[in-house]
């Protein structure tokens, strides 16, 4: 077995764009929620959402390219150029058959949806665009970073809702660890801030409506948390054999050691009432990297703000590691830049690299008022400096699919 | 005027220079369109022109004077 580590990571979120602008952000507890200004909100229940604000596409894609692309897409590309240029990686030295491409999005292009059947409705099928399906379609989160940078190895989308990312890295570090992929450009992107998706979500309930205070209302484990936030972005990771990665001098941030994927096979959106799901991804992501429990210092949890995941991710932890789970911090990093859905476990994989490679646990802000069935420490408000051996990455999707991804300092 | 109007809207479709499109120039092998973006921009002459373009037309098409000409018999 091939023992796999991160060396570059791309992040495209609403609290900064590039890694390093990315981490000043979760320190200084920044959030990304504000007005929706991409359509028009006037009718809907929810106004506010965490948009990615000065993306310009052309600053990583020709007007062309661009334009055959939606932004699930333009997101998922231009996260990559950012993580190999982070990773300092030059594709021409490498062997490409080896490198593959395993990035999840949770409902893919969507926006063009909603604009091609505007178009049909009140045009007709011949004014349907013949890019709508090319654009539509959630593999090209990975089809479209794969001919942009000419990866020829395994190439795939991994669809589990909010899981999608973590699935999609998992699934990339066994791909590795096995010695099937050299490297492997991996993680989420997710362009959801639409008119009929903000309503669906609405619908369900899932969101927020504090419309009134927008950077207050997402409060994780916070007693009065009252929904998620839609959010938007990419967060791309780098997954490198260890050898391959000594062998071209790349600078390693952690390594990856556990993997662990179950469902909770009960219902459509809420969550297993004794999350034995969750629970046993986070112990299958211990038991393959024969870690030791007491080792892990932090969790950075999926930690939505709505009462049932907050209540239940809680409840996995204390199942998984009685007396400890009141040692280890845990936090929401979703505080701050909302929910990302397909494209959180990338972007929190990013968080959690960074917090073990820097010694800092990023905080779950607008913690103000404790929950008796939340009663772990979630890194109220400010960053902690802390060393951490081992840390976990949970993401729970709609549909009861987990993921939790083990991260080693290296 | 129509073929500056025809032009305009290829060089759009394709982000291509307006000033290096003749009624020479072949969409495919000149400003390297493919089939999408050849059904994108009929699509969009079709608005334009308030014409209706069969396929089988389209596909006759070698260069951008084939697509003037075709426009100047349907219009008038």
């Amino acid at each position: 077995m091939k023992r796999v580590v991160i060396t570059g990571l791309g992040a495209i979120t609403p609290i900064g764009i590039g890694k390093d602008n990315f981490w000043d952000a979760l320190l200084e507890g920044k959030s990304g929620i504000g007005y929706i200004t991409r359509f028009n909100t006037e009718d809907h229940d929810v106004k506010i959402a965490a948009e990615v604000k000065d993306f310009d596409p052309h600053d990583f894609l020709d007007k062309k390219e661009a334009k055959r692309m939606d932004r699930m897409s333009q997101f998922s590309v231009a996260a990559t150029r950012l993580a190999l240029e982070d990773g300092e990686i030059n594709l021409d030295k490498l062997n490409r058959d080896r490198i593959g491409t395993i990035i999840g999005s949770g409902i893919g292009g969507i926006g063009t949806l909603e604009s091609e059947v505007i178009k049909y409705t009140e045009k007709g099928p011949s004014r349907v665009s013949p890019l709508f399906i090319p654009m539509m379609i959630s593999n090209m989160a990975a089809g479209q970073v794969s001919m942009n940078f000419g990866l020829k190895g395994a190439s795939m989308t991994i669809t589990t809702a909010c899981a999608s990312a973590t699935h999609a890295i998992g699934e990339a570090f066994r791909m590795i660890k096995y010695g099937n992929m050299d490297m492997i450009v991996t993680g989420g992107t997710e362009a959801g801030i639409t008119t009929v998706s903000i309503a669906g979500f609405c619908s369900m309930k899932a969101l927020s409506t504090n419309n009134d205070n927008p950077s207050k209302a997402c409060r994780p484990f916070d007693k009065n948390r009252d929904g998620f936030i839609m959010a938007e972005g990419a967060g791309i990771v780098i997954l490198e054999e260890l050898e391959h990665a000594i062998n071209r001098g790349a600078k390693i941030y952690a390594e990856i050691i556990g993997y662990g994927a179950t469902s909770d096979a009960f219902h459509i959106t809420q969550p297993d009432p004794e999350a034995r799901g969750a629970t046993n991804a986070m112990r299958l992501a211990l038991e393959e990297g024969n870690a030791n429990y007491e080792d892990v210092g932090y969790i950075n949890a999926h930690g939505t703000s709505t009462y049932f995941n907050d209540k239940l991710e809680t409840l996995a932890v204390k199942t998984l590691f009685k007396e400890h789970a009141y040692n280890i911090n845990i936090s929401s990093t979703k505080s701050m830049t909302g929910h990302l859905l397909g494209a959180a476990g990338g972007v929190e994989a990013i968080a959690t690299a960074l917090a073990i490679k820097e010694g800092k646990i990023p905080p779950t802000i607008n913690y103000e008022n404790p929950d008796e069935e939340c009663d772990l420490n979630y890194t109220p408000n400010k960053f902690v400096e802390r060393d951490i051996k081992l840390a976990i990455s949970n993401s729970l999707g709609f549909g009861g699919h987990n993921g939790s991804i083990l991260l080693k300092k290296y | 005027m129509l073929f500056e109007k025809v032009r305009d809207i290829i060089a759009e479709q394709l982000d291509a220079e307006a000033a290096e499109i003749t009624m020479e120039t072949s969409m495919m092998k000149d400003l390297e369109a493919d089939s999408l973006d050849a059904v994108e921009i009929m699509m969009a002459l079709e608005d334009e022109f308030n014409v209706t373009i069969p396929d089988e037309d389209a596909e006759s098409f070698k260069n951008i004077g084939d697509i003037v000409k075709y426009l100047e018999s349907k219009i008038s």
